[in-house]
């Protein structure tokens, strides 16, 4: 599982000259509703260095989700600029420089989990023995290898949700948009897959732009967590996360270090606290 | 690994219990139908002197057996004359052969119509209200208007015979449930998968290729079957209206001249048009047999 970037079909200098992986200025979506516009976001800022992990956090409602899917070009911004490694996100998408991870699995049910990984490859003409070796790379990392041939409706929900992150990886993108991927696991495999994540992110110096409802997942994972408050959904702060890390990705005992805690706090407090309220930060680290 | 066997067995168990559980619904209906006769007024029902109930008497409900029986006998009393099974067979084979020429026609125009109308929105409102408008033609006021259009088609060494029109109105009839299934096929991925293949930049050929074609699959083998059980129909009735000799709608007209005399020789025409009807229904079934990972339900 140690497979070098270079086997996508992107060679790695075409993102290299762009600086960015995603750059948002004054991005803004208003949805006209038939009950009138709904501005899901409002005068959004943001800039992701390539290779860095950005969580988005928020209550719910506060445009996540909006924002990601205009990344990924699922969406188009009613004002302000955005491009996706220097180019728009249309360009990029048609690229394919982007892997996604939807809120729900959204698995084909008449493919074979083996087959649902695949189908990235399929659509990108991928040879059939170059799919199965990278398939079962990933049915291995997700720890599904035993259940490759088995269909959507013969899993639970989380095995669902790790087949669907599998097929995110499949092409191991220069880019991850992950909505709530690890929302329907349970606690041990959620821990295992965000080490995972937190390495194979490392290798493959992915940026990753994750939304979750998890601070603590938040902080784990990003090395900037994007704070963000609802009507009009915006950007409260951003908190940069400086955990100590190690070249292999961030180990088990993290989560237990102080610092880790800290950070915690800090986004805690973003994500509760209105101005005032903000200047007493650092008062009550527990 | 699914276990190989366990697919196997799902794959005829099922096909196997419902055949037996036709023959026994067959067997049941002739209990009923020969129970009626049993216990039915001879005379009918009347009811403020409307008649609501047929006459229980051997001339308008003649025994199952006697049916049978007629069947095994010669059709007529000139020498040399099939039994009524074997008329019937062959009257029956000749409509199935040109009903399935007319399900194929109708299939492929039904299932273009439904692609046009699922790839581009504006065909699909313009289209549709004609598709369902077209059922509402009677079918007998159809018929004498095709076979005229035909006797005026000759295209170099194609020349067009009668049952080319039995076979076009049956289409015209097997057409419809193919294009209304199948846009509801085509249409029926969820906005997440839609989104997937979007997100990957998958061409409209290949998102129809590799999701809407197979998410179709549980809406047109249902649309299918219909398509077959009124193209059968639509041939009898066009054979009828057309008056072309050799299929079985000919025999019923044929039949029921003689029921005054010979009450069950009708009754072999009419069940050898309703076994035709499920023979070609079960024709398509045998095509779905292979489909059954496309079948089961959405999930996830
Ligand atoms: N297609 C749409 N049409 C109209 N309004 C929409 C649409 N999509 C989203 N919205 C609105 O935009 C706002 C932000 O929605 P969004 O799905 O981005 O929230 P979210 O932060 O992802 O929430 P959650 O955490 O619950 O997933 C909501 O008020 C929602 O009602
Ligand atoms: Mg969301």
């Amino acid at each position: 599982m140690s497979t070098p970037v270079s086997t996508t079909g992107l060679p790695p200098a075409a993102f290299a000259l762009a600086a960015h992986a995603v750059e948002a200025t004054g991005v803004g979506k208003v949805f006209t509703t038939r009950a009138g516009a709904v501005t899901a976001l409002e005068d959004v800022h943001l800039t992701i260095g390539a290779g860095e992990f950005v969580a988005l956090i928020g209550p719910s409602g506060c445009g996540k989700s909006t924002l990601l899917r205009l990344i990924a070009d699922l969406d188009t911004p009613t004002s302000g600029e955005l491009t996706v490694f220097g180019r728009s996100p249309r360009a990029a998408r048609e690229a394919q420089d982007y892997g996604i991870a939807f809120q729900q699995a959204g698995l084909l049910p008449w493919r074979s989990v083996r087959a649902n990984i695949e189908l990235p490859l399929e659509l990108h003409g991928v040879g059939r023995s170059g799919r199965t070796v990278r398939s079962t790379e990933l049915l291995e990392l997700v720890g599904l290898t035993e259940f490759a041939g088995h269909f959507p409706h013969q899993l639970s929900g989380g095995m669902q949700q790790r087949v669907a992150i599998a097929r995110s990886l499949a092409e191991q993108p220069s880019l991850l948009l992950m909505d709530e991927p690890f929302g329907a696991l349970d606690e041990m495999t959620r821990e295992r897959m965000q080490t995972e994540l937190v390495r194979i992110c490392a290798e493959s110096r992915a940026a990753v732009v994750f939304v979750t409802h998890s601070i603590p997942e938040a902080v784990f994972l990003a090395d900037r967590v994007v704070v963000m408050s609802p009507r009009p959904g915006r950007i409260a702060e951003v908190v940069p996360i400086t955990l100590t890390r190690d070249a292999a990705g961030r180990d088990e005992d993290l989560r237990e270090d102080a610092t880790f805690f800290a950070a915690v706090t800090r986004v805690r407090e973003a994500l509760h606290g209105d101005g005032h309220v903000r200047a007493a930060r650092g008062v009550d680290v527990r | 690994m699914t276990p190989a066997p366990e697919r196997v067995r799902r794959g005829w168990v099922r096909p196997l219990r419902r055949l037996a559980v036709g023959v026994l619904a067959g067997l049941a209906a002739a209990a009923i139908w020969e129970l009626y006769t049993l216990l039915g007024p001879d005379a009918g029902g009347h009811l403020f002197g409307a008649s609501l109930l047929p006459r229980a008497e051997a001339r308008s409900m003649p025994h199952v057996w006697d049916v049978v029986a007629r069947m095994l006998a010669p059709e007529s009393s000139a020498t040399g004359a099939p039994s009524v099974a074997v008329a019937m067979l062959q009257a029956c084979w000749f409509t199935l052969r040109v009903a399935l020429a007319g399900w194929l026609a109708g299939v492929v125009a039904g299932f273009g119509l439904a692609i046009g109308m699922q790839r581009f929105r504006l065909a699909e409102s313009a289209v549709f209200p004609w598709v369902v408008l077209s059922q509402t033609v009677p079918l007998i006021a159809l018929a004498p208007l095709v076979v005229g259009w035909g006797g005026k088609i000759q295209v170099g060494d194609l020349v067009w015979e009668r049952w080319m029109s039995v076979a076009l109105i049956a289409s015209y009839l097997a057409f419809f449930p193919v294009a209304v299934g199948a846009l509801r096929g085509l249409q029926s991925p969820e906005q997440a998968h839609v989104e997937l293949f979007r997100a990957q930049a998958a061409s409209p050929w290949r998102t129809f290729r590799s999701l809407r074609l197979p998410a179709s699959v549980p809406y047109v083998i249902p649309a299918l079957r219909l398509a077959a059980a009124t193209a059968v129909v639509g041939a009898i009735v066009a054979e009828v209206s057309t008056g072309t000799k050799g299929g079985i709608g000919r025999l019923i007209i044929a039949y029921a001249q003689a029921a005054s005399g010979d009450p069950a020789k009708p009754w072999a025409a009419i069940v050898g048009a309703a076994l035709l009807g499920l023979v070609a229904a079960g024709l398509v079934s045998l095509l779905s047999l292979g489909l059954g990972r496309y079948r089961h339900s959405e999930v996830s």
